[in-house]
């Protein structure tokens, strides 16, 4: 055997744990997954071929379906709020300060609270009787208004997760820290000769050198927020009147409630496309800004 | 002289905006600290009271006795502990040879490893769940702790990033002693790597610790339950009794705490290596 194929070999058995794994439990199953969206399986009988049956009674369904899409749509609204936190606590966590390790340290700890922790936490600080959100609603009821209950009211049961999820932020933050850290000094000392303020610097230098970093978060958080559901299976279970139906959560009922495969791997795909589909997107859109502003400097 | 007092100002308004932030975001958890020490009648006052009467110490004893706790923690340890004997075992081979090993088809298999980081679990969930439920493995603890055995791709590049800081030198001169790959990687590069293998190691426990959609999935028998999903039939059981549930959740927290200050290097540095590379 030649040193080259030798090699070869050597490579490919190193991986072999992984290479199995990524058969196994990704490769295959996104086939199968395929396989039965085109069927009627509710796991007792086996799979019956249906054609594009499944697909066509979900996007025919603007109950439950199209609801549950469009509010991870909705919620979608993360994803922008999360990267203007972010990358402003950031920018605050790497100015020069003592005590710094500390703050970093209490803004981090919300996100290490488990899900079910954060959601029991949030559903009794958000609580109308006697959260920390009752002063808020006293206040709202003695100015003339109705007071807020969060997670029984379909109109604002998004938003308690949505508050619930930027508290969390700590994860997001500590990567847009660790980038602002890798962007060289170097370039704000030129700058600072020439005289540029501090927004220009954080304009011109700092957001085009972690555009990168910003473009790797968004896709991310567009793919995550399709996969949200601890939250909300125990905090609301998709109530009230639906309104915290996300797409993760409709997905899982359809799979482990309802006992409909068919449909719940339909929906797996379609989110499987989704994902290519944004992943896709979001780098062509933004493949040009982000290296055209780098080129800029 | 007028530069200075400026500079205080600056450094005095940066500590007031970070602080009162910083208190924002620890008000749900001290609320949560708060409520765990409770008396029942002190629960929904007119006011918000931060600090009770009686400080409820009993809340704690109580909250553990009103679900198996110490079998739901046996159970949770012995899924992270596997988990995390698997993880260091598997992903230890493929970063080494993504990192320092010349190899046909390489760079393939590492674009493909790369892009699996991205596909949501859902894709893949139900066959993985109808093989497992084939195996007959449901309800028992296999299928949270055999899928751990075959590496995970964000450890694997997280490592492989540590792996290529290392001196090549040293990788050099251990060839021409006649070391092989398997040699180098066990007696060069794993000593070496202390701090990475800790990085793996903090973050599998972390996953396995609070992951609640796999063994809400696989396990049925109530007597099998992690702490996740013990928590949340205590929230069924218990609705009303939040003094109890912050107590429980306070419980289920503070390891995960305790673990995060004692290595935040360890997860800092973690995140560092990986988040950077975009």
């Amino acid at each position: 055997m030649s040193r080259e194929a030798q090699r070869t070999l050597w490579g490919y058995l190193f991986v072999f744990p992984w290479l199995l794994g990524f058969m196994l439990f990704t490769f295959y199953p996104i086939l199968a997954t395929l396989y039965l969206s085109f069927c009627d399986y509710r796991v007792l009988s086996p799979p019956r071929w249906v054609g594009l049956d499944n697909y066509r009674s979900l996007l025919a369904d603007p109950d439950y379906f199209w609801r549950s899409m469009v509010n991870t749509l909705f919620i979608m609204i993360e994803v922008p709020l999360s990267v203007v936190l972010g990358i402003g606590l950031a920018l605050l966590l790497n100015l020069r300060l003592r005590g710094q390790a500390l703050y970093r340290t209490l803004f981090y700890l919300p996100s290490m609270v488990p899900a079910v922790a954060t959601a029991f936490l949030w559903l009794w600080v958000l609580n109308p009787q006697n959260g920390l959100a009752s002063p808020l609603n006293s206040a709202l009821v003695r100015i003339g208004l109705e007071p807020i209950n969060w997670f029984t009211d379909p109109a604002t049961a998004k938003w308690g997760f949505i508050v619930m999820d930027l508290w969390a932020i700590g994860g997001v933050m500590i990567i847009y820290l660790a980038a602002l850290q890798g962007v060289p000094a170097h370039l704000y000392e030129a700058a600072l000769l020439d005289g540029a303020k501090a927004w220009q610097l954080i304009r011109h230098i700092t957001l085009p050198q972690i555009s990168p970093v910003i473009l790797y978060m968004v896709i991310i958080g567009v793919i995550g927020t399709f996969q949200y559901f601890t939250q909300t299976f125990i905090a609301t279970q998709g109530g009230p009147e639906n309104s915290t139906l996300f797409y993760a959560l409709y997905l899982f009922q359809n799979a482990f409630q309802f006992f409909r495969m068919g449909h719940a791997c339909a929906m797996a795909w379609i989110l499987f496309l989704i994902t290519l589909l944004a992943t896709w997107l979001i780098w062509r859109v933004s493949l040009r800004r982000v290296f055209y502003e780098t080129a800029d400097i | 002289m007028q530069g200075k007092r400026w500079l205080w100002a600056r450094i005095c308004a940066a500590h007031l905006v970070l602080g009162l932030l910083a208190l924002l975001f620890m008000l749900p958890i001290l609320w949560m600290a708060s409520t765990s020490l409770k008396p029942d009648q002190e629960l929904f006052t007119e006011r918000i009271v931060w600090i009770p009467s009686h400080i409820a110490w009993e809340n704690y004893p109580k909250a553990l006795s009103a679900f198996p706790f110490w079998l739901y923690l046996r159970n949770t340890l012995l899924i992270a502990g596997f988990t995390v004997v698997g993880t260091l075992l598997s992903c230890l081979p493929p970063a080494y040879a993504f990192a320092r090993m010349r190899w046909r088809g390489r760079n393939f298999w590492f674009w493909v490893m790369l892009s699996t980081l991205m596909l949501p679990p859902q894709v893949t969930l139900l066959p993985i769940f109808l093989l497992f439920r084939w195996l007959g493995w449901v309800d028992t603890f296999l299928p949270l702790i055999v899928p751990a055995f075959f590496g995970n791709a964000f450890l694997i590049f997280m490592l492989r990033q540590f792996f290529l800081t290392l001196p090549q030198e040293l990788i050099d001169a251990a060839y021409l002693d006649g070391c092989t790959d398997w040699t180098i990687l066990w007696r060069i590069v794993v000593p070496l790597s202390k701090p990475a293998l800790a990085t793996v190691a903090l973050f599998s426990f972390v996953w396995a610790w609070t992951d609640f959609m796999s063994p809400l999935i696989y396990l049925n028998d109530a007597s099998k339950f992690t702490l996740a999903v013990g928590l949340q039939y205590f929230l069924g059981r218990h609705g009303e009794q939040w003094n109890l549930l912050m107590a429980a959740a306070m419980v289920v927290t503070a390891p995960l705490v305790l673990v995060f200050l004692i290595a935040q290097r360890a997860f800092i540095r973690g995140i560092a290596l990986t988040g950077l590379k975009g």
